[in-house]
Formats: C-alpha cells, structure tokens, sequence
C-alpha cells in the first residue's frame, strides 16, 4: 500500500482532499450557528419562565432543563434524524407517496443541538439576569422608561455582557456537539473525514485534518468571545 | 397512543446494554482520575516543559469533539504499520479498549482542571503548617493537600463522571453495543423512535440520577465536619446538653 504523505493529501489542488475539508469545516459552523441560535431562543424562554414562570410554567422548565442535562447528546439527535424521517414519510405517503423521505440531516442536527443546548442557554441567561443589580432597573423604572424600553435599553445589554462568558462554553460545547450530527449523513468535518479516510485509507491523516479545523474554529471563536466581551465591558472598572 | 407491550419490549432488549455502558464509563472515569491528577500536577509543577505538554494535551482535547478522537484512535493509528506489528496491536484493534482509552484521555484533560482548581483551594496556611510539622513531600500530599482538594473537587468531578456516562453513547460509532447502540438497532429495525428514545431516554436518567445522589452521600460524608457547624444542630446540640 503506497502512502501519500499528509501534505499531499490535503493540498488545495485538483487531487487534493483540502478544500473538501475547508467547505465540511464550513458546514460544521453552519450547523453549529443554526443550533446554538435556536438554542438561545428556546434558552431565553427557558430563563424567563425560571425567571418570571408561574408554578406550573417553572416546574416545565426545570423538567426540561434536567432531562436534557441528564441525555447522551447522540440520542437526541437520533430522535430527530429518525424520528423527522418518519412523520415526514408519513406525510409523503399521506399524500400519496411511496417510500421512506429522509429527514435533511441539517434540519435534524440544528434542532438536536439547539434543543440539548437551550438547556445550556437557560441556565446561563437565568444567572445572567440575576447579576444585574436591582439598582439599575429601579433606576429605569423611576426614569419612566415602559417595560419594552427598559428591556431594550437596561437589561438586554446588562444581560448580554453578564452571559457573554457562558455564552462562550456553550459556544464551545455546541460545535463540538456538532460532530454528532454526522451520524445523520450530512457532510460536515467528522463525515468528510471519514469519507476522505474511507477512500484513501489513510484514516489518520483525515481526522487529524479534522482535528486541527476543529482547533482552529475553537481558537478563532475563543478570539472572538474574548474580543466582544472586552468591547461590551468598555464602561467597567475592574480587572480587566 | 403509548405502546406499553412495545416498551417493554423494548425495555427488556436495551437493559443487557447497561453493563457495557456503566463498565465503560467506570473503567474510563477510574483511569481518567490519573491523567487528570498528572496532568494537574504538571501544570502547578513550575517546570516550563512540563507545564507546556500538560496545557498542550488539554487544549487539544478540549478543542476538538470525542467523536474526532474516538475515529483517530479506533481507524488512525490502524494506519501504521508500526503499530499493527506492535504488541499493542491486539488491544488497539478491539473497540471496547479504543472506545475506553479515548473516553480516558477526554476525561483526564476536563477533569484535570477541575482537580488543579482542587489543588489550588488547599490554603497555604495549611501546608506550611505540615510542613512546619517535619512532613515530607510525599506525606504532604498524602495527608495535607490530596484529602483537601478531593473533597474541594468532588462536587464539580460528579459533574464530570456523569458528562462521562453521557459521552459512553459514542462508543455505539465504532459498532460497541450500550445503551445508545442497542437503541438505535432496534430503531432501524422497528422503525419505532419515540417508544425507544423513551426508553433508551429513561435507562440514562435513572442512572444519572443514581450517580448524582451517589456523589451527593460521598460528599456529606466527606463534608461531615461542616455538618456540625450548622447553627441548627448547634441548636440542637445545645438543646440536648
């Protein structure tokens, strides 16, 4: 078996797997921003029925946050994949169809990753809104802002500059997670790795390919956590 | 609507994936706590060298996803020669000792920053207090500082283990049948999601729920000092002299 070494595996010329690997590394922030996105959503209202929820609509939250704490991120986005693939097959058919529909992996993986990763969200923006000072939205309050104003103009950017940090783990967990989405077949960095390793037989240079993309969107994005925190803490004395 | 005969079917055919999830998660987590305590070491040990592999190893792990290190153990180092002609090669090749080995070194990088933080709550008072008393280095560590920093790290290294237990699921990629492997066979066999993820769902609840209270009577009884001080049984102790 001739072995080709790793550079001229992964050169960015015709016969080289390099831009293969960049487009899957493309596709991997994609599912990845899709998720984490949804995730925030389905967070905030998480944190505002811990927050402000009635008895009924904060046991819901909490039941939601502790059991998808408590499940293998693998399973839920099984549930999707299979699961999306059904009802959609069961519509086709519905409609007069033949055959199993599969559900887009991208679809199953965004939804999988945001539902696990709101359970993430909601804890971060519930502490979040805790650190802002009582002071400060008394303060609006006596300016006579209304209650959207105050939002927009005093908590959501309070927020924001408190959950930044732990925004930024769960950024963190997020595309890791998102590797699992390959299971579904859609052609991210771990699939294309093994698409790559399976065709050349040389697996160890692929997800080593694979790994050093993964690095370098982990260094990119800490870059970009660090930066933005640095820029919503300009008016903040302190350590920093 | 809810198929009970189904789930329990369904039960009785993902309960025999439980040792092999809680045998990984056990073998993994108890191997882990010595990466974990190295790599910890290296990193408050002040040598340069040391200090750099130790933060290397855990950048790395933590920057990349299990899965990425799963594939590399379980199909890259395959691709050596060297390593098929070692010795190692029986081991490596079986994916129970790959899925094990890469589940121990993830752990190990994660649970090492829980136990340097351990480490570095032990106050220096202490030590020089121990070190005052004519203890070694090694007597220091064993006495003074290890029994410190466990009971410091052990609520955030709870965390960790069942983190662990949930990241046994990817062994079920390189073809090991646990819970989440069993799960996603008899889903493409029954075509029957939700009745499954229920109860695949449930199996990992119960036994997370089962680590955590776990964790929790480790730590009362290593926090059993503190339980005293409580004003209430203050109170209490007051009350019954």
């Amino acid at each position: 078996m001739s072995h080709a070494s790793f550079w001229e595996l992964m050169n960015f010329g015709p016969d080289g797997w390099g831009w293969s690997m960049v487009r899957a590394a493309g596709m991997t922030v994609m599912v990845a921003l899709a998720g984490f996105m949804l995730g925030g959503v389905i967070g905030s209202f998480g944190a505002w029925a811990k927050i402000a929820g009635n008895r009924p609509v904060r046991i819901a939250a909490d039941a939601y946050t502790t059991i998808l704490r408590g499940l293998p991120d693998l399973l839920v986005i099984f549930l999707f994949y299979f699961g999306g693939s059904l009802a959609l097959s069961a519509v086709y058919r519905a409609f007069g169809g033949e055959g199993f529909v599969d559900f887009p992996g991208f679809a199953a993986g965004a939804m999988a990753i945001g539902l696990t990763s709101g359970a993430q969200h909601t804890e971060v923006l519930r502490g979040a809104y805790y650190a802002i000072h009582d002071g400060e939205l008394e303060a609006a309050k006596a300016a006579g802002m209304t209650r959207m104003l105050m939002l927009r103009r005093i908590t959501m950017p309070l927020l924001l500059r408190h959950a930044l940090p732990g925004l930024g783990n769960v950024w963190q967990v997020v595309l890791k997670e998102s590797a699992l989405v390959s299971v579904t077949g859609m052609i991210e960095l771990a699939r294309q790795a093994q698409i790559g390793a399976g065709s050349t037989r040389q697996p160890f240079y692929f997800f080593m390919a694979a790994a050093i993309l993964f690095l370098a969107i982990t260094f990119v994005s800490n870059r970009v956590f660090r930066f933005s925190e640095a820029h919503f803490s300009r008016g903040i004395r302190g350590a920093r | 609507m809810i198929d009970f005969p189904f789930m329990y079917e369904a039960l009785m055919r993902l309960l025999p994936g439980i040792p092999m999830t809680l045998q990984l998660a056990f073998i993994a987590s108890v191997f882990g706590v010595f990466f974990a305590l190295a790599a910890a070491l290296m990193q408050l040990s002040g040598n340069v060298v040391l200090r750099s592999m130790a933060d290397f190893y855990v950048f790395c792990i933590r920057g990349t996803p299990l899965l990425i290190q799963l594939f590399l153990i379980y199909y890259g180092i395959g691709q050596f020669d060297f390593i098929r002609h070692s010795f190692m090669w029986p081991i490596l090749r079986e994916p129970y000792w790959c899925a094990i080995f890469a589940l121990m070194v993830n752990t190990g990088a994660y649970g090492s920053q829980i136990v340097r933080g351990g480490l570095l709550s032990v106050p220096q008072g202490q030590i020089e207090a121990a070190r005052s008393c004519g203890m070694s280095r090694v007597m220091i560590y064993r006495r003074i500082i290890l029994p410190l920093a466990i009971r410091q790290a052990l609520p955030a290294y709870g965390n960790e283990v069942i983190l662990l237990l949930k990241a046994t699921s990817l062994a079920s990629i390189i073809t090991l049948m646990e819970i989440t492997g069993l799960a996603a066979k008899m889903i493409s066999e029954t075509y029957r999601v939700v009745e499954v993820f229920l109860v695949a769902g449930s199996l990992y609840l119960l036994i997370n729920f089962i680590l955590s209270r776990g964790v929790a009577v480790l730590e009362k009884r290593l926090m059993r000092h503190t339980a005293a001080e409580r004003p209430s049984s203050r109170v209490a102790a007051r009350g019954a002299a």
